[in-house]
This record gives structure tokens, C-alpha cells and sequence, in this order.
């Protein structure tokens, strides 16, 4: 076998000042300003390395993959396939074909409601989750339980106990919080889930930009993330299954790729991973998903969490001066997303007033509109950070924040 | 006073402004000056829903003119209600259903009235001309 294209560099960058001068777009003015990017958790920035490799690939290999035996398409299917084994590698996977792309979190968990659950089972999720894993499993007709949140925005560990029991198919379970930020305590879950039987599909979606994930340490059954939120492209990410479950569960799309012979009489499927990718997939997206891994595996990690935990940390003591702030998620581990709301103030006007000082943070229901109801709000403020956020720019975004106050009340 | 003739104010007003403080001050103090909509119609029925804000909105008819009263719970939101209001509140239901509202691009709000923004601005602006149509045509 060739060399894998996605090496991993030989130092780790652990200043934010270099990490910055990857990110191109960190230099965009808006409205005038410097832009304060604080809506990492709808989807992080991308590394020219990733850009570049996204251009790379249309400008010296693009060809269909898997099917030619073509010079471009072995090369198109080189990489593609690298990037894989990259993605592997990154989530310490056993096998590369545990890891199934798909178009992102969402189709990864449709993929699971799909093949894994039939109607009726029942499937244990819980009060924080995005909508995303929560609609499959509706469509899915399963019988669907809901572990409650504590007014802390932690998950009610209690309630979860009182809830599991061998007759729960599947614990579907955020990693961490979109909207609270909570770290949900992962571990425990799935020790508590397998010695019932009892298998767990963790949404990792917000976890991956923040936590370096390793599925086998986890032990969890399905890991689903997306690209874009890790400094990958759009349009990509990730099921990880262990393969026994994956093999024995039926395609989740039929078409090309995923076959080993199609007569009208009977067809025969594809061997993991191909039977769960039917058709022709974003192979640019996957060659550069396979980039945006080769940059994290550049990236001190343990710098890195700890650049984040201050950013947090430094956000939340500042905003907790501001009168009138109440900040929702307040779990003792949490991700670097800083959610609030404030007194006479409504999300919408703070997050209009904010662009216009070039901060784009997300306002709204974050695509958890359940958990708003559990919380008795419309709406938060959420500001969520990555790695190449600065405390500059938090204390930018508290003094603006107070100014949109001033105006606002 | 026309539609015409009030977008041509609205506009005039904007063009004093030099920075988006002002602006945006401005259109917060016409959110606040906004006559609520009574009680009796912030119910589900008048609820135009956003994912962002929520906008209420009521129609009357008085004579040949269309009578509008809006609210919302957020504040920028209210504030361009109550220009469109002011633009095309009391005027022929006919003229209401014809008009294009090309004042809100003009002043620079115009993002506000994209429909991936969800504020409700854009059903509730559907829902005003809706009101005209059936007004003006009787039924
Ligand atoms: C916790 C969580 N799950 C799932 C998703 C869906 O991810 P995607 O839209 O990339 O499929 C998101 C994205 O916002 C998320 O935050």
C-alpha cells in the first residue's frame, strides 16, 4: 500500500497566534469590523490546508472513485479511501471499514433509526437533544424514552437509571450539548448500558471540535459526527459502527457502490463500508475531510482544552457581572459554548445588534426546541468557541454585548 | 397621506443617520412607540411564526382602507413593524396589495426581510398583502 497522503506533522502548534494565520477567513471585515467568529458550534472555520485541498483535488485528480481503472480515478480513490483510514485513525477505530461516511451527523443517525431499530423498539434519548436525534427515531415509530435534565443543564443520571432496562434497544445520547454545552458523562452511560445488553449511539457532533474522541477506549457501539464542525467541509462525516453490529444490519440506500451484483431476481450487497455508501459521494469534501483530521493531528491537544477551558472560563466570569444575564447550562464539565439569556432582552435584537459590531454569535432554539420548553425560554444567546478564538476577542464581545444592553433596554 | 409619500419620508429619515447606532437606535424607539396590538388578538390565530421572534398581526377595514395593529416580542422586529405599519396602515386595501415595500431595501434593512433570517417579517409582510387581497376584492 502507498503511504497514507494525511501524515501527521511532526511539531504541534500550540500558540494561537500561529493557528490563527491558517484561518483565513479570521481576517474578514464585517460591517466594518474585525470579524469576532463565536458561532463555532453551527460550524467552525477552515484551515487553507483544508481549502487548499478541496482545490487540489479538482485541479489534479478528480475522477469518479471505487469504479475506474483509470489513472485519475485510482488516485481520486487513493485518497478518498486515505482519508478514511485518517478518520480512522483519528477516532482509533479497530477497522477502516467501521468508519462509514456519510453526509454528516444527521444522515449518520438516520442511518442508525434506519438499519438498527425496527418500529416499537424502544430507544432511550434524552430532555438536550438536537432535533436530529430525536426526529429519526420518531420517523423510525420507536418507542422513545426521554432522560431528563437538571436545572444545571446536566443530564439527570437518577432518571437515566430509573429508565434503562433490558428491554431499551438502543441509548441514543448527545456527547455534549449543543446548546448547554454540558459534557454528559459518557463513560458511565455506556457501562451502565452494556451490562443490561443495552447498545449506544453517541451524537458526537459537538464533542468532536473539543474532545479527542478514541471509540475503543469509549467502547461505544455507534460515534456520528460531521466534518464541518471539526474545521472540515460541509456536506460530510461520519458513522462509526463496530462491525459486527454494522454487518449485520440491512443497507440503509440502495444504488451504485453498495452492490455485488444486481440481477432483477436478487442482489447481493456490497462488504462494509460500501454497503452503507450507495451512490456517488462528495469525494472532494471526504479527500479534504481527510485534511481537516491530518490538521488536528498537527494541533496540541492538550493546549488546545485548555486554551478553550480559559476562553470559557474567562467569558462566563465576565458575563456573570452583566445585570440581568442568566446563563442556561451551568454543568460542572462543560464544552466551550456559553449560552444565555437576558432579562428584557430578546435573542433576536442582541444577536441583530452583534453582527452589526462584526460579532457573529447564534441566537434562536439551536435546533432544540424541546429542551427550550424544558428551560420555559424561546430562545438563547449562544456564543461557542474553537481554538482559534482569543480573549481579545471575548472581552470585544462583552463590551459590545454590554453596549447592545444599553440600547436595547 | 399616500404609500408613496410615506416610504419617501421613512427614507428621508434614514438618509440622517450616519452609522448603524443610529439607525438602529432609531427604529428600536419606533419599536417601543408602537401601538400593541389589543389583548384580545395576541392569541394563536393572529401569531405569525418565526423561529426567531414572533410577530402578531391583526387586520380591519375601514371603508376601502385596510387598518393593520402588530406586535412582536422582539424589538427590532417591532421597530420595522411599526414602519411598515406607518407605510401601509389605513391606506386603500387595493394600493396595500399592490406595493412592493421597496423602502426597506433603500434604508439598508433589507436582510432583515430574507426569509432565512425567521423573524416572521416575511410571513407576517405575505399575511398583510393576503388581508389586502381578500379586502379589496370583497371577500
Ligand atoms: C448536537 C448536534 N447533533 C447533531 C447536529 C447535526 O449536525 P449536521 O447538521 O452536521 O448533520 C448538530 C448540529 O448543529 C448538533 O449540534
Amino acid at each position: 500500500m502507498n503511504e497514507n497522503c494525511f501524515d501527521t506533522p511532526a511539531t504541534l502548534k500550540n500558540s494561537v497566534h500561529d493557528i490563527r494565520k491558517d484561518f483565513p477567513i479570521l481576517n474578514t471585515q464585517v460591517n466594518g469590523k474585525n470579524l469576532v467568529y463565536f458561532d463555532n458550534g453551527a460550524s467552525s472555520q477552515k484551515p487553507q490546508a483544508v481549502i487548499d485541498s478541496i482545490s487540489n483535488y479538482y485541479s489534479t485528480m478528480h475522477a469518479n472513485i471505487h469504479r475506474g481503472v483509470h489513472t485519475l480515478s485510482q488516485r481520486a480513490t487513493q485518497a478518498y479511501e486515505d482519508a478514511r483510514v485518517a478518520v480512522q485513525t483519528y477516532f482509533n477505530a479497530a477497522h477502516s471499514e467501521e468508519i462509514i461516511i456519510t453526509r454528516g451527523t444527521t444522515e449518520a443517525i438516520n442511518l442508525v433509526a434506519h438499519s438498527f431499530v425496527k418500529k416499537g423498539d424502544e430507544v432511550l434519548i434524552s430532555g438536550m437533544e438536537h432535533h436530529s436525534n430525536i426526529v429519526p427515531w420518531q420517523l423510525a415509530e420507536v418507542n422513545l424514552k426521554v432522560v431528563k435534565v437538571k436545572d444545571n443543564g446536566e443530564l439527570d443520571m437518577d432518571d437515566f437509571k430509573s429508565k434503562l432496562s433490558a428491554n431499551t434497544k438502543l441509548v441514543a445520547i448527545t456527547h455534549v450539548s449543543n446548546t448547554l454545552g454540558t459534557i454528559n458523562p459518557v463513560e458511565e452511560i455506556i457501562a451502565l448500558a452494556h451490562q443490561l445488553g443495552v447498545k449506544v449511539l453517541l451524537d458526537g457532533a459537538q464533542a468532536v471540535p473539543h474532545i479527542k474522541v478514541d471509540v475503543q477506549k469509549l467502547d461505544c457501539d455507534f460515534y456520528a459526527f460531521s466534518a464541518h464542525k471539526m474545521y472540515g467541509p460541509t456536506g460530510i462525516g461520519a458513522l462509526y459502527g463496530k462491525k459486527d453490529l454494522l454487518n449485520a444490519m440491512p443497507p440503509y440506500q440502495g444504488g451504485g457502490d453498495m452492490i455485488k451484483q444486481v440481477t432483477f431476481e436478487k442482489t447481493t450487497y456490497n462488504d462494509l463500508p460500501h454497503k452503507f455508501e450507495a451512490g456517488t459521494p462528495a469525494i472532494s469534501e471526504g479527500i479534504a475531510f481527510g485534511a481537516a483530521i491530518s490538521y488536528l493531528n498537527g494541533i496540541d491537544w492538550t493546549w488546545a482544552a485548555q486554551h478553550e477551558h480559559e476562553l470559557l472560563a474567562y467569558a462566563t466570569e465576565e458575563i456573570k457581572k452583566i445585570e440581568g444575564v442568566k446563563i442556561i447550562g451551568e454543568a460542572v464539565h462543560k464544552a466551550g459554548v456559553l449560552s444565555f439569556v437576558i432579562e428584557g432582552v430578546h435573542h433576536y435584537d442582541l444577536g441583530t445588534l452583534l453582527d452589526q459590531m462584526g460579532i457573529a454569535i447564534r441566537t434562536g432554539h439551536h435546533c432544540t426546541e424541546p429542551l427550550m420548553q424544558r428551560f420555559g425560554i424561546t430562545g438563547t444567546a449562544r456564543a461557542s468557541f474553537a481554538i482559534y478564538n482569543t480573549k481579545e476577542e471575548v472581552q470585544i464581545f462583552i463590551d459590545a454585548l454590554k453596549r447592545a444592553i444599553k440600547m436595547l433596554k | 397621506m399616500t404609500i408613496a409619500e410615506n416610504e419617501k419620508e421613512i427614507i428621508e429619515d434614514f438618509a440622517l443617520f450616519s452609522d448603524w447606532e443610529d439607525k438602529y437606535e432609531y427604529i428600536i424607539s419606533l419599536g417601543r412607540e408602537l401601538p400593541l396590538i389589543s389583548d384580545q388578538y395576541k392569541t394563536e390565530d393572529h401569531l405569525v411564526r418565526g423561529c426567531q421572534s414572533r410577530v402578531w398581526l391583526h387586520a380591519d377595514k375601514k371603508g376601502d382602507n385596510i387598518v393593520f395593529t402588530a406586535d412582536s416580542d422582539a424589538i427590532i422586529t417591532k421597530g420595522i413593524i411599526a414602519m411598515l405599519i406607518k407605510v401601509l396602515s389605513d391606506q386603500p386595501a387595493a394600493e396595500v396589495a399592490k406595493n412592493d415595500l421597496k423602502f426597506i431595501d433603500t434604508i439598508g434593512l433589507k436582510e432583515h426581510l430574507s426569509p432565512n433570517r425567521s423573524n416572521g417579517l416575511v410571513s407576517m409582510i405575505e399575511k398583510m398583502k393576503l388581508y389586502a387581497h381578500a379586502f379589496s376584492s370583497g371577500i
